[in-house]
């Protein structure tokens, strides 16, 4: 290439663009300087005042240059690395809206890990978040292994980032092995990907065989199907469907979601599992959209088994972080519903972030309770028997709870029905009409498991008497975790009831 | 006052909430407040109801319609959007939902539960789902404020329920959401195949009677609803649910559930199923007609066989349902009339007599009837209320249970008379079991026991908090019992908006279907 063609590329590298990510790169660079210059004590006020400062603002000033259409600019840029849609504003903001959440309980863990050191973890927090938010911008394969590996890496840290807790060391380990399993895979697809569409003997191959657009045009060009293309993506697909735990790749979750300190298991179970989708809404209607329909079978196979598994596996578990795992797969099972759907109709992506957005608000309010029980052995061997008498002790938090799972299972007037209702009429127009039944019979037996979460919350069991509570001891709650709970929960009721301010931007 | 009437019915819906933060904020000062705050929120969807029912003959209406209003929520790209409104169909159970809602509510003003106020306020929720359910004009918001009601019942059986309450509420919740899901899926198929993009009523009905959907898609999306809505109204043989959860559940939570919640399906079935899908509700006609035969006389022996009395109350409300069914599936305007008044009647009386039930173990210690007898002497009150309710849910004249029955029979012996045998043969059961549990509680030979605590004069009559709410009831039944055109004329008015096919050659054609049942 000459020196004229790369000073071509180069004008389109418009950095401004990329200021959310960058502006979080920075704070978070901030983060480790801070801790070199002030003692240990002033920096564990310090720091977390920072990242929740930085990431209020940023929120702030993403989502209103999202009303404000004036200050996106829409499109390809860096030379084709980057694309932005609406839609991925929108998720840009999703993600730091959850790591500002996940800061939020990172807050309350930390008051009673207090060995635990403490910048690192709101580093690795806000790098990962930038990553995420570059993940699902990427428009070509190289920018997107790295940031995925970002993400992924520092998923690995933060794991197992409570080293005084056995059990973070060994969920650290176990993802970090699977983990390690499903990046080549995904490396091998993308190999094989770039092989095939370079390959100049091929019709319509394309100079830049990583770039969505030139596989797609490929992909046109050769509509008989190149079977090993289909094997690049299948795995592909496998890669992504680790992160978003999809049958089989769901192995890890319940033991990672158990090990792991409650704010990352909140961050994996959201921000990541968001990402995973979104990304795969990008694939499949990006590069691999002339594949799309050979893919329907595949994708609607695994998201009948992703539901059937994390619903019935879900059934019987007692513990509350496991459960949250096992129970997140069957939501993964019916966002792939949702992916399925988008295939055919278009406006099934917007059920999709819909969903995710109800998602992350239903569970951060149960999330949000977890922690606030949590006790100092851990969150690790937290179980429903641990909920009793809940409603005694903390009526405003039973109540909290109570409205992040009823969201979790559907039920109306929260937003969680609303994001279901969408992916089924979705589905139905899709003509998934198999699928939708195994949906249908996952969401009945859901109700078993998340109603008995508030069973154990709310009704007094047979062998405690009326004085005697379950292990929670009464204690005040700080009016900051009253407000920030109660606005999830409010959040919870007013989505449910007017989506206006979401759906505009979705449909 | 004609530009105020829609806003009345949003009032209705928003009053229980408004009531619901109130009591957030006023829990702290005493229980005079409380109640007050309370009552309040379920007297204004009550009087709300009434003033509308009564301006609604002479109301401006569109396509039967009155007082229609219509709010963007968000999903207009769908055709979803809050459309309130009151057909000649609705307005009687409206007035239902707030007059039982009212008596429910006087009832657990004056419970001694712990956490009273939390009780109230899931009660209210309870009260702005069934308002919202029959005014809504747009088919999500009708599924979905029916699920607003029928969720607080969970927690209120869980935490104040009687004996078996944990089992009882998640079997209720788990089978109830079975299907409510049928029929969503139902609601969704309805609104796919219909090709008009847009959940609303009125306009679907519309769409509909000009461009009928294939009789496959019918007879498909039929199915789906009725039995989506069949679970939600007990019919046979998906009943099992409401006898353990009424005889679990507290009493107000009881009365509304029974008395209006577990209407929703019939209503759903009267105002879509049969309208939008007449070819479909003919095609399964047959297999309605034996399951809702099944209701009477089956459900009718298990109540003749019940010794604890809120379950016998339990089967009996499930056994009535069955009426409801039969008015549907014989496709004329005084079958169908029938059915909603039928529904109506039985919902103030079988509120009544959870409400009685209750005042009678207060008295008693106990369900088992065998173990009540000679309260008459003591409560006579209490006994001239339960006797007046039994007698309605017999189906007595006088009350408006009778116009209810009546038309069903009538309609089945013009739809097909053998039907009419063991209907009827279902309102000599209801009197065997409602006339002995009378004898036994109030008439029997006390036992030991019970005779000592009636000695010690410990056992008083009804009080006036209690009577109230009983005065409410037996009012409403009464009026509508001596008068049914009050409500007869609006609900003939609104089947006839309904675009309801009422036609001979589709009569004839579900005749066939009946003689032929292995056809199907």
């Amino acid at each position: 290439m000459t020196l004229e063609a790369y000073k071509n590329l180069a004008d389109s590298n418009n950095w401004l663009l990329l200021w959310p990510e960058i502006a979080l790169g920075i704070t978070a660079l901030l983060l480790l300087a801070v801790e070199w210059v002030l003692p240990r004590e002033r920096c564990k006020q310090v720091v977390p005042a920072i990242a929740l400062a930085a990431q209020g603002l940023l929120l702030a000033f993403v989502a209103f240059s999202l009303f404000c259409s004036d200050f996106t600019h829409l499109g390809v840029s860096f030379a084709g690395l980057i694309k932005q849609t609406q839609l991925t504003n929108l998720m840009r903001c999703f993600f730091l809206l959850s790591s500002f959440f996940v800061t939020y309980l990172a807050l309350i863990y930390f008051k009673r890990e207090k060995d635990t050191p403490q910048t690192e973890f709101y580093h690795l927090l806000l790098v990962v978040t930038a990553s995420m938010m570059l993940f699902v911008q990427s428009n070509q394969f190289v920018l997107f292994f790295v940031a995925l590996e970002l993400v992924t890496v520092g998923f690995y840290v933060l794991v197992s980032y409570s080293r005084n807790h056995v059990s973070s060391l060994e969920a650290g380990l176990k993802y970090l092995i699977l983990g390690a399993l499903s990046s080549p895979m995904l490396l091998f697809g993308i190999v094989l990907v770039y092989g095939i569409a370079g390959n100049p003997n091929l019709i319509g191959h394309a100079s830049d065989p990583l770039n969505f657009q030139q596989i797609e045009h490929f992909l046109l060009a050769d509509p008989t199907g190149n079977p090993y293309m289909l094997l690049a993506v299948v795995l592909i697909f496998c890669g992504i469907a680790f992160k978003i735990g999809a049958v089989p790749f769901q192995i890890w979750i319940p033991d990672v979601y158990q090990g792991a300190a409650t704010p990352v298991t909140a961050f994996l179970a959201v921000a990541s599992k968001a990402a995973g989708f979104m990304v795969l809404i990008n694939l499949l209607r990006g590069p691999f959209a002339p594949l799309s329909e050979t893919l329907l079978p595949f994708i609607s196979a695994i998201a009948a088994v992703t539901i059937l598994f994390g619903n019935i596996t879900a059934l019987t578990q007692r513990n509350t972080k496991r459960l949250m795992g096992l129970s997140g797969i069957a939501h993964a099972g019916y966002l792939l519903l949702g992916v399925a759907a988008s295939i055919k109709v278009e406006w099934a992506v917007g059920a999709v972030v819909f969903y995710l957005f109800s998602y992350l608000l239903g569970s951060f309010a149960v999330f949000g309770v977890m922690s606030l029980l949590g006790s100092e052995e851990g969150d690790a061997w937290q179980t429903l028997d641990d909920y009793e008498n809940l409603r005694t002790t903390h009526p405003f938090l039973a109540t909290v709870l109570t409205l992040g799972l009823g969201s979790l299972a559907g039920i109306p007037p929260l937003v969680g029905f609303v994001g279901k209702f969408l992916l089924f009429v979705a589905a139905f127009q899709a003509k998934l009409y198999g699928l939708l039944a195994v949906a249908i019979i996952g969401v009945v037996i859901s109700i078993y498991y998340y109603f008995g979460w508030i069973r154990s919350a709310y009704f007094r069991s047979w062998d405690l008497t009326s004085e005697e509570g379950g292990s929670i001891a009464k204690q005040k709650l700080a009016s900051i975790h009253c407000f920030v709970l109660g606005l999830v929960a409010l959040a919870v009721i007013v989505f449910g009831v007017y989506q206006a301010s979401l759906s505009n931007y979705l449909f | 006052m004609t530009v105020l009437d829609p806003h009345l019915i949003q009032l209705a819906i928003l009053s229980p909430v408004i009531a619901i933060a109130l009591l957030f904020i006023v829990r702290r000062f005493g229980r005079e407040v409380t109640s007050c705050v309370a009552f309040l929120g379920f007297a204004v969807p009550a009087g709300i109801a009434v003033y509308l029912a009564i301006l609604f003959p002479s109301a401006e209406k569109l396509d039967g319609y009155a007082y229609l209003s219509d709010y963007a929520t968000g999903l207009e790209h769908l055709g979803i959007s809050l459309k309130l409104g009151l057909n000649g169909i609705s307005v009687g159970l409206f007035l239902l939902a707030g007059i039982v809602g009212l008596a429910a509510g006087i009832y657990a003003l004056q419970a001694d539960a712990d956490k009273r106020e939390s009780y109230w306020m899931l009660l209210l929720v309870m009260q702005a789902g069934l308002m919202g359910t029959f005014a809504s004009v747009d088919i999500f918001f009708f599924y979905f404020f029916h699920e607003l009601a029928l969720i607080p019942t969970f927690i209120m059986i869980g935490v104040w329920g009687g004996a078996g309450r944990r089992s009882a509420a998640m079997e209720m919740t788990i089978y109830l959401t079975l299907g409510a899901m049928l029929s969503l899926l139902g609601i969704i198929a309805l609104y796919m195949q219909s090709d008009l993009a847009s959940f609303s009523m009125i306009e679907l009905r519309g769409y509909l009677a000009s461009k009928p959907l294939s009789i496959i898609a019918q007879n498909n999306i039929f199915g789906l609803l009725l039995f989506g809505f069949g679970i939600l109204v007990s019919l046979f043989p998906f009943h099992t649910w409401a006898p353990r959860v009424y005889a679990a559940a507290p009493t107000s939570a009881a009365m509304l559930h029974a008395g209006v919640l577990k209407k929703f399906g019939l209503y759903g079935l009267i105002q879509l199923g049969a309208p939008l899908l007449p070819a479909g509700a003919v095609a399964w006609s047959s297999w309605v007609v034996w399951l809702a035969l099944g209701n009477i006389v089956i459900i009718g022996f298990v109540a003749i066989a019940q010794r604890d009395l809120k379950q016998m109350i339990g089967y009996s409300s499930v056994m009535h349902m069955g009426y409801c069914f039969l008015g549907i599936v014989c496709f004329s305007m005084i079958g169908v009339g029938g059915a909603v008044l039928l529904m109506i009647a039985h919902g103030l009386s079988v509120a009544l007599l959870f409400l009685l039930a209750t005042c009678v173990y207060k008295r008693t210690g106990t369900y088992d009837m065998f173990e009540m007898g000679g309260l008459c002497k003591k409560a006579p009150v209490l006994a001239a209320f339960f006797i007046a309710a039994t007698m309605a849910n017999i189906g007595l004249p006088g009350f408006a249970n009778f116009w209810g029955e009546l038309s069903v029979f009538v309609a089945l012996w013009e739809y097909e008379p053998w039907v009419l045998f063991p209907a009827a043969l279902g309102v000599v059961i209801s009197a065997i079991y409602g006339l002995r549990a009378v004898a036994r509680i109030f008439f029997a030979q006390p036992t030991e026991a019970l005779g000592a605590s009636f000695e010690s004069g410990s056992v008083t009559d009804l009080s006036w908090p209690e009577r109230l709410p009983c005065i409410v009831l037996i009012a409403a039944l009464l009026l509508a019992g001596l008068f049914p055109s009050l409500l007869s004329d609006s609900i003939e008015e609104g089947i006839e908006s309904a675009h309801y096919t009422l036609s001979h050659q589709e009569l004839s054609t579900a005749q066939v279907a009946l003689s032929q049942p292995d056809s199907l």
